[in-house]
């Protein structure tokens, strides 16, 4: 949140356009729950007797045409012994289809409920330095990613649906209230007292699942311009995966590979060289090697 | 020497660590599983709803069987409500199912829970209705019969019986529930005019014996002898097709203790 670059240098325009990333991040996180709870509660459709948008983030109806569908959720179901109608294989295909173009862990950064409130707890971690209380391996989520997966076969439920505290979240705000906020506020003292970043970095099996779907396949990345950074470390300091700013790696690589990004966006903004910007992955390396011309007449 | 030694025992005591980190996790997480998915066997599901346990394993909790009911009938359980946690539900005595024709919830869902094998509605078994003769004013005596006429199926899920009395020529009329019609709805439920509902919805499993398939009902012609029971001498007992053959012998209604008056 407040992490964008607070530069005394900048105008009052230029630091606006500094949040543009957060502004559209917040804009696509409350507008798809607007979709969502528009549709189910103020009846909001796109012909008679066509809901707009129903159901939620696990599985959905766009205009009554485009079937979606959470993939972890319908593989957890397809684990647990349930033979998957076509409906919820077609809707998971489009949604694994989609994530698999724009990087898996966009779902995190730009659609997730859960994101609104860990970077709420973030940034007030922040303002009033607390520091971690304990610390384990981020790779933790890998291993709930696999609990969950064998959990569901031995129990013959979606064993992350059952206990997702983004599910029970999503959820009721649609459908209403019960006992998931307190999960909710779990998650928000965890990561605002004990752990930075320590559900969404640390546990989400959700996470760590779209980690793995956008790891090869992500057209939209960071792109990496060596030549222009100077190491300052201001990308790593606003960045809720900094592991993923290897920049040792990244300037072998020409972009920010790790399937961990969310392309959040927080890092292009703060870079004072520009040297962090999104971009199509086709265009990554001309663009790059474009730079390094440019670098060579000087 | 002592370094590989010190390695090994690191690697053995980070391998015991993180398997009993991971053995306790998953331990509390099945529990944490089985309490929820067994919350309670009072949930009424909508029309065409699996099997309890396998429409836990199938229902994806999206809500869109929710938002398709034009009654707003259904509801998807918010945590720690006491019914497994987001999946869809109803409370007859709030708002009971209309039956519709086409079945909308069972449309919209994606994931075959609410099962598409539905084709009539009438055939659908969300509960069975239950009588409580102690409050039902039909029972009482009074001409109440209000789940009769409000039934959708009147005449085959609930029907009108006569009843005896005590001290009084005139017979009682009580409704009586059938559970090979009963769709389990839940209109005679919400139209129970007592203060809380003398007949209600319960799921099946909760109110219904199971007779055995030893017992055969030989008065009864519908009652097949089941694999189960075969006698094991050929001097099989009389079949009630064998028994026409034998009945013309006599006149009707005479047996042995009657025989010759």
């Amino acid at each position: 949140m407040s992490d964008h670059a607070d530069h005394p240098t900048l105008g009052l325009g230029a630091r606006l356009w500094s949040w543009r990333y957060f502004v559209l991040r917040r804009l696509s996180q409350f507008g798809i729950l607007l979709l969502f709870f528009g549709s189910a509660h103020w009846g909001w459709q796109v012909a008679k007797d066509v809901p707009l948008l129903t159901g939620n983030l696990s599985a959905s109806e766009f205009a009554g045409l485009l079937p979606m569908a959470d993939p972890f959720a319908a593989l957890q179901i397809f684990l647990a012994g349930h033979v998957l109608q076509q409906e919820v294989i077609v809707g998971a295909l489009i949604v694994l289809g989609f994530y698999l173009l724009v990087g898996g862990r966009v779902y995190c950064a730009w659609v997730c409920p859960v994101n609104l409130v860990t970077d709420l707890a973030n940034w007030l971690r922040n303002r009033f330095g607390i520091q971690a209380q304990i610390y384990f391996s981020r790779n933790t989520r890998y291993f709930v990613l696999a609990a969950s997966l064998v959990l569901s076969m031995l129990m013959g439920v979606a064993a992350f649906e059952w206990v997702s505290p983004i599910g029970m979240a999503h959820r009721e705000i649609i459908f209403g209230f019960g006992l998931g906020f307190q999960a909710l506020a779990a998650i928000f003292l965890f990561d605002l007292l004990i752990l930075k970043h320590g559900w969404c970095g640390h546990l989400c099996p959700l996470g760590a699942f779209w980690s793995v779907v956008g790891r090869r396949t992500a057209q939209v990345r960071v792109r990496f311009d060596k030549t222009s950074c100077t190491h300052c470390g201001d990308c790593a300091k606003v960045c809720p995966e900094p592991q993923v700013l290897n920049l040792k790696r990244l300037e072998e690589v020409g972009y920010v590979y790790s399937g961990e990004c969310s392309n959040c966006g927080r890092c292009t903004p703060v870079c004072p060289e520009g040297s962090l910007r999104f971009d199509l992955r086709p265009m990554i390396h001309r663009h790059n090697a474009k730079a390094h011309g440019k670098q060579d007449v000087s | 020497m002592a370094e590989v030694k010190t390695s090994r025992r690191d690697f053995l005591v980070k391998l015991a660590q993180g398997t009993s980190l991971a053995a306790t996790g998953g331990f509390l997480w099945a529990h944490l599983l089985r309490q929820e998915a067994r919350a309670q066997p009072y949930a009424l599901r909508p029309p065409g709803a699996l099997p309890e346990v396998d429409f836990n394993a199938a229902c994806i909790k999206c809500g869109q069987c929710v938002t398709a009911c034009p009654y707003d009938t259904l509801n998807l359980a918010p945590a720690g409500g006491g019914i497994p946690i987001g999946t869809p539900h109803f409370t007859p005595r709030k708002v009971p199912c209309y039956l519709c024709p086409d079945i909308p919830c069972m449309k919209a869902c994606p994931t075959g829970a609410l099962s598409p094998e539905l084709k009539d509605i009438n055939e659908s078994r969300m509960g069975l209705a239950v009588i409580d003769v102690e409050n039902c004013l039909s029972w009482k005596g009074l001409r109440c019969e209000i789940c009769h006429r409000e039934c959708p199926l009147k005449g085959k899920a609930i029907t009108l019986e006569t009843h005896p009395r005590q001290l009084s020529k005139h017979a009682m009329f009580v409704p009586l529930v059938h559970s090979d019609a009963c769709t389990g709805c839940g209109i005679c439920e919400r139209a129970c005019p007592t203060q809380e509902a003398a007949i209600r919805i319960l799921p099946h499993n909760l109110v219904q014996g199971k007779i055995g398939e030893h017992y055969r009902l030989g008065w009864t012609f519908e009652t097949e002898i089941t694999q189960d029971f075969k006698p094991a001498a050929p001097a099989a007992p009389v079949t009630p097709a064998e028994a026409p053959k034998e009945a013309p012998k006599e006149a009707p209604g005479v047996d042995y203790l009657n025989r010759g008056l």
